[in-house]
């Protein structure tokens, strides 16, 4: 979905307030937490065990996010948007990982993969309203949030490097006995 | 559908709490969070919408909903669902299906809730395969699709829901791409709004038999042009498109079916009495 939200940062560019933009920046981690709490029970419905702990650790991070933004905006009013009126255009928000990127049989680099994605695209965003902002408390706001974007992208990257070069589920999933898409 | 301002509610309100069993990957994810987050928007309260579908896949979504739901027959969804309005008015109702269960087995139904014009909306999860029973080809499948079930393909012209739809009476068409779940929430936002039959196809890829519909992300586009009101015009458009036009592509406004003629209702001595040898 990488490429479905090119557009995404571009689009920014239509946030003018800071409450618009904190009205984004809040949804863009309610929709991620959500996005990885799915996915998690969706790698558990599937025995993917590994992954689902791997997906639900993101989800709590996301809400924590959120509940920062929360705290930060106390009491500030932020505008009722529709689902399709946010400004990341047809697609999602940029930090919701792909759902049609994941498989039953993913392993961790995979999914850490996807994590760093929408991690990097989170991070354009924000880095496109800096470009752009003209009210110069809208561009310390999201001064703030690239900040911690990029800090998290930071992140991700260090838990791939991490990674032995195989992480040894392959042969799981070669072994796979049921796999879902065999030519008969 | 009635707007309603208040209270405030949120996608994850209108979710049960039964997990979808669906593959990891399938767009009927999408679909399920489209809906949610389109009935969030309305603020329409859960217990005021009825999520009707048949069976296949695609049509487990009332399960994933807390909205009053019917899983109904196979292809029987929108018998189900014009009973149900027509006995109740006040309802707002949905019906999810895919293509197997909406164009082969339910193909008549498709054809005589268009023509009826009852106000409900009709979403089809259109991924060109049966899923569930493990990737036969199904109306909408193109007929060069060579798969274990078909080899060769089928060599059969697919159905033209859209086209079908229009000159059978439905009152708004659209297409949407399940990977853009914003934009969908808002296409069936509209469709729900508008009065009389509402038919949205969603195209929704199958990740495990057919895994070539990835590429759908790519194909898909904006319809050119805005929504005509003249079904004629529509059906000409949609049969010279490239089939991935997005958005609304008709809205019409024939008059909504009511069930209430304004005639005396016979009393059923008095038909007894007619029908006497
Ligand atoms: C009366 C009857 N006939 C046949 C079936 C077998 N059957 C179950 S689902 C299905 C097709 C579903 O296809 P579709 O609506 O495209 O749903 P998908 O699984 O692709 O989402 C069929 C033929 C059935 N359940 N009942
Ligand atoms: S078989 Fe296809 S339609 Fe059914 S859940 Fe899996 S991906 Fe979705």
């Amino acid at each position: 979905m990488t490429d479905d939200r090119k557009d995404a940062a571009a689009l920014a560019a239509g946030i003018e307030t800071v409450p618009e933009l904190l009205a984004h920046a809040l949804r863009i981690e309610e929709d991620a937490e959500e996005r990885y709490l799915a996915l998690a029970d969706q790698m558990e419905t599937h025995h993917n065990a590994a992954i689902a702990r791997l997906f639900r650790w993101f989800a709590g991070h996301e809400a924590e996010h959120a509940r920062e933004i929360r705290e930060r905006m106390a009491g500030m009013a932020l505008p009722e948007i529709k689902p399709w009126d946010f400004h990341w255009g047809d697609a999602e928000s940029p930090e919701s990982v792909d759902f049609t990127a994941v498989r039953y049989t993913m392993d961790t680099r995979a999914a850490l993969g996807l994590a760093l994605e929408a991690e990097a695209r989170a991070l354009a965003f924000f880095q496109r309203i800096v470009e752009v902002a003209r009210d110069p408390e809208m561009r310390r706001w999201a001064e703030e949030f690239a900040a911690e974007e990029a800090e998290h992208v930071r992140l991700v990257r260090a838990e791939i490097a991490k990674l032995p070069p195989d992480d040894g589920q392959a042969v799981e999933r070669a072994e796979d006995p049921d796999p879902p898409n065999e030519p008969l | 559908m009635n707007e309603h301002p208040a209270p405030k509610r949120k996608a994850s309100d209108y979710k049960s709490e039964v997990k979808p069993v669906w593959c990891p990957g399938c767009g009927d994810y999408h679909v399920l969070l489209s809906l949610t987050r389109m009935l969030a928007a309305s603020g329409t309260p859960p217990e005021q919408v009825a999520v009707i579908s048949g069976i296949g896949c695609s049509s487990r979504i009332p399960a994933y909903t807390n909205c009053y739901g019917f899983h109904g027959v196979h292809g029987r969804s929108l018998a189900l669902a014009a009973g149900l309005k027509v006995a109740r008015p006040d309802l707002t109702v949905l019906v999810m299906s895919g293509d197997g269960d909406g164009f082969s087995i339910g193909g008549n139904h498709f054809l005589h809730a268009c023509r009826r014009n009852i106000d409900i909306t009709y979403v089809v999860m259109d991924n060109q395969v049966y899923g569930m029973t493990k990737g036969q080809p199904s109306p909408t499948t193109d007929p060069e699709w060579d798969s274990a079930l078909a080899p060769g393909g089928t060599g059969i012209r697919p159905f033209q829901p859209l086209v079908i739809a229009l000159a059978s009476g439905a009152n708004f068409v659209a297409r949407a791409f399940s990977g853009q779940p914003n934009e969908t929430a808002r296409i069936i936002h509209e469709a729900v709004m508008h009065p009389g039959f509402s038919f949205v196809q969603v195209m929704s890829p199958c990740v495990t038999f057919r895994p070539e519909q990835a590429a759908w992300k790519d194909a898909v586009h904006p319809a050119p042009v805005e929504a005509t009101d003249d079904p004629a015009r529509a059906a000409r458009r949609i049969m010279t498109d490239d089939g991935f036009n997005i958005g609304v592509l008709y809205r019409g406004d024939r008059p909504v079916f009511d069930p209430h003629s304004g005639a005396e209702p016979v009393p059923l001595s008095a038909l007894e009495r007619s029908f006497a040898l």
